[in-house]
């Protein structure tokens, strides 16, 4: 994949293959600018790649992807609507919800109602955006990424304009998520604790062109504490990732 | 409304109108200003009193041709921004013949549309609606030109058709200004209707005044201008009524002041 044109084309990333099973963890970190945000808008269909090809599950992908979920830095709730609305929006959407939307609302509705109590949204999905704090829009961003059940999440550095604390809050509140509903996520960031505590596999990506350097899988046990990422084998993960990433930086 | 905000959204604005007639009707009296030229709010009020029948009369043919024209400028204004609003073509293509057309001053069209459709409320109608749409095309092409691209991703990740990221992102996106240039093209509207009938008519208040500065009744002239501001003010009001209602979300910060 290439941005730009000519001569003066970045190329993003080069060649990439990624294994993740069914209900598996990845997280992929890497430097700032080695296209991790490309690699995911590649994954989803948002961006059509320019060279090569793309497949995911066996096939090709031409445009954005139905079975994905996708959340993103900012929340990017629609703030005409409340959390409830928000959080429907999918189903608005993407077949076969689409189809029977207003005859099936009322279930739906409590669908989504129960998915942002799970949360820690209940008593707020009647609220504006506006009226939540920066954690609670991630939540219910999340939230609206989940309903459709999609076959993968993909989250694009969704806890990276959040506070130290809250970040850790909502680390928790996506390892219940993932725990109770066995989906398959893919989370790109740049916090390497966060790719640890929360990925069973961490891929290192460096940077122009964007390749992947290392795959690292975590043996850390589930359910897995905040405490654990006090731990020295914790600890040692983090470590021997960063050193991957200073390297290639430096070299 | 706490007694508080009782005096500052009813009470302060009600003092100054009372207060600016006051004033002009000391000046007046003090001054002795002829009638002819600037007649006293009493006379003024006498001249709307004793005329009130056919001051109603015309006053209805006026609104009601305004807001005609007003209602197809909103149905013609919505279509036309939300289709420069889709395509960057046809942005392009329409945009300077409407800037143009714009540009012409209305009044000079006035005869031209009298001579397609004679005398009548059909020019007053066509005055008011030419006028009022343009600001409605720019508001709603501009709201969904500004549309945050992340906004769309959100639904161009779920696979969502152009069609649907209009309805569900680009077109509430731009409801606030789509509604915030009512607020504009009803003043304008209202304008467009009265000139078309000082120009050419057989009523409404403009054609009044009209007739009353001819026979040298200046009050009525006055007591015309005066039914126009209050028309004004309600049409105005009429709209901003309806912009609060469906677009409270854009005005967030002022519900908790």
């Amino acid at each position: 994949m290439a941005y730009g044109r000519g001569a003066a084309a970045v190329r993003a990333i080069d060649e990439i293959t990624l294994g993740i099973a069914q209900g598996e963890f990845i997280a992929v970190v890497g430097p700032s600018g080695c296209g991790k945000s490309s690699l995911m808008r590649l994954i989803s269909g948002l961006h059509p790649p320019l060279g090569g090809s793309l497949t995911v599950e066996g096939k090709a992908v031409t445009g954005p992807l139905k079975s994905v979920g996708m959340a993103f830095q900012n929340s990017n709730l629609l703030p005409w609507r409340n959390a409830l609305d928000n959080v429907l929006l999918p189903l608005e959407i993407v077949q076969p919800y689409r189809g029977d939307f207003h005859k099936n609302k009322s279930r739906y509705s409590e669908k989504a109602t129960e998915l942002l109590h799970s949360v820690g949204l209940a008593g707020f999905t009647q609220k504006f955006p506006w009226e939540l704090s920066g954690g609670m829009q991630q939540r219910a961003s999340i939230c609206r990424a989940l309903i459709h059940e999609p076959e993968i999440l993909l989250l694009d550095e969704p806890f990276g304009a959040l506070d130290a604390f809250t970040r850790e809050e909502l680390w928790c509140a996506l390892r219940d998520l993932q725990a109770e509903r066995k989906v398959t996520v893919m989370l790109v960031t740049h916090d390497l604790r966060e790719a640890v505590f929360l990925a069973d596999t961490v891929y290192v990506m460096s940077s122009r062109p964007g390749r992947i350097v290392r795959r690292c899988d975590v043996p850390i046990a589930r359910p897995r504490e905040l405490e654990v990422t006090y731990t020295q084998a914790f600890q040692d993960i983090v470590h021997e990732l960063r050193g991957l990433i200073g390297i290639k930086i430096s070299g | 409304m706490d007694r508080r905000e009782f005096g500052i959204t009813v009470m302060s604005p009600a003092a100054f109108v009372v207060a600016m007639f006051v004033v002009w009707e000391i000046a007046c009296q003090a001054l002795n200003v002829p009638l002819a030229i600037l007649p006293a709010p009493s006379d003024v009020f006498g001249a709307l009193w004793q005329y009130r029948a056919p001051i109603l009369d015309n006053s209805w043919v006026t609104l009601w041709t305004t807001l005609a024209g007003f209602a197809i400028a909103t149905a013609f204004g919505l279509l036309l921004g939300i289709a420069i609003g889709w395509h960057r073509a046809i942005y392009a293509g329409i945009y300077p013949v409407l800037v143009g057309f714009n540009s012409i001053p209305k009044v000079a069209v006035v005869p031209v549309l009298i001579l397609w459709f004679g005398l009548g409320e059909i020019p007053a109608i066509l005055t008011a609606f030419l006028i009022s749409f343009f600001p409605i095309v720019v508001n709603v092409a501009t709201g969904l030109a500004t549309t945050e691209p992340e906004l769309e991703d959100v639904l161009r990740a779920l696979g969502a058709s152009k069609l649907d990221i209009m309805r569900k992102v680009g077109i509430p996106r731009s409801l606030p200004y789509f509604f915030g240039s009512l607020k504009v093209a009803i003043t304008l509207a209202f304008v467009g209707a009265v000139v078309s009938e000082t120009v050419g008519s057989n009523k409404g208040i403009g054609k009044l005044m009209l007739d009353a500065q001819a026979a040298f009744q200046v009050p009525i002239v006055f007591a015309g201008l005066l039914v126009l501001a209050v028309l004004g003010i309600l049409l105005y009001a009429a709209t901003a009524a309806i912009e609060a209602r469906f677009t409270g979300w854009a005005f967030r910060g002022q519900a908790n002041r």
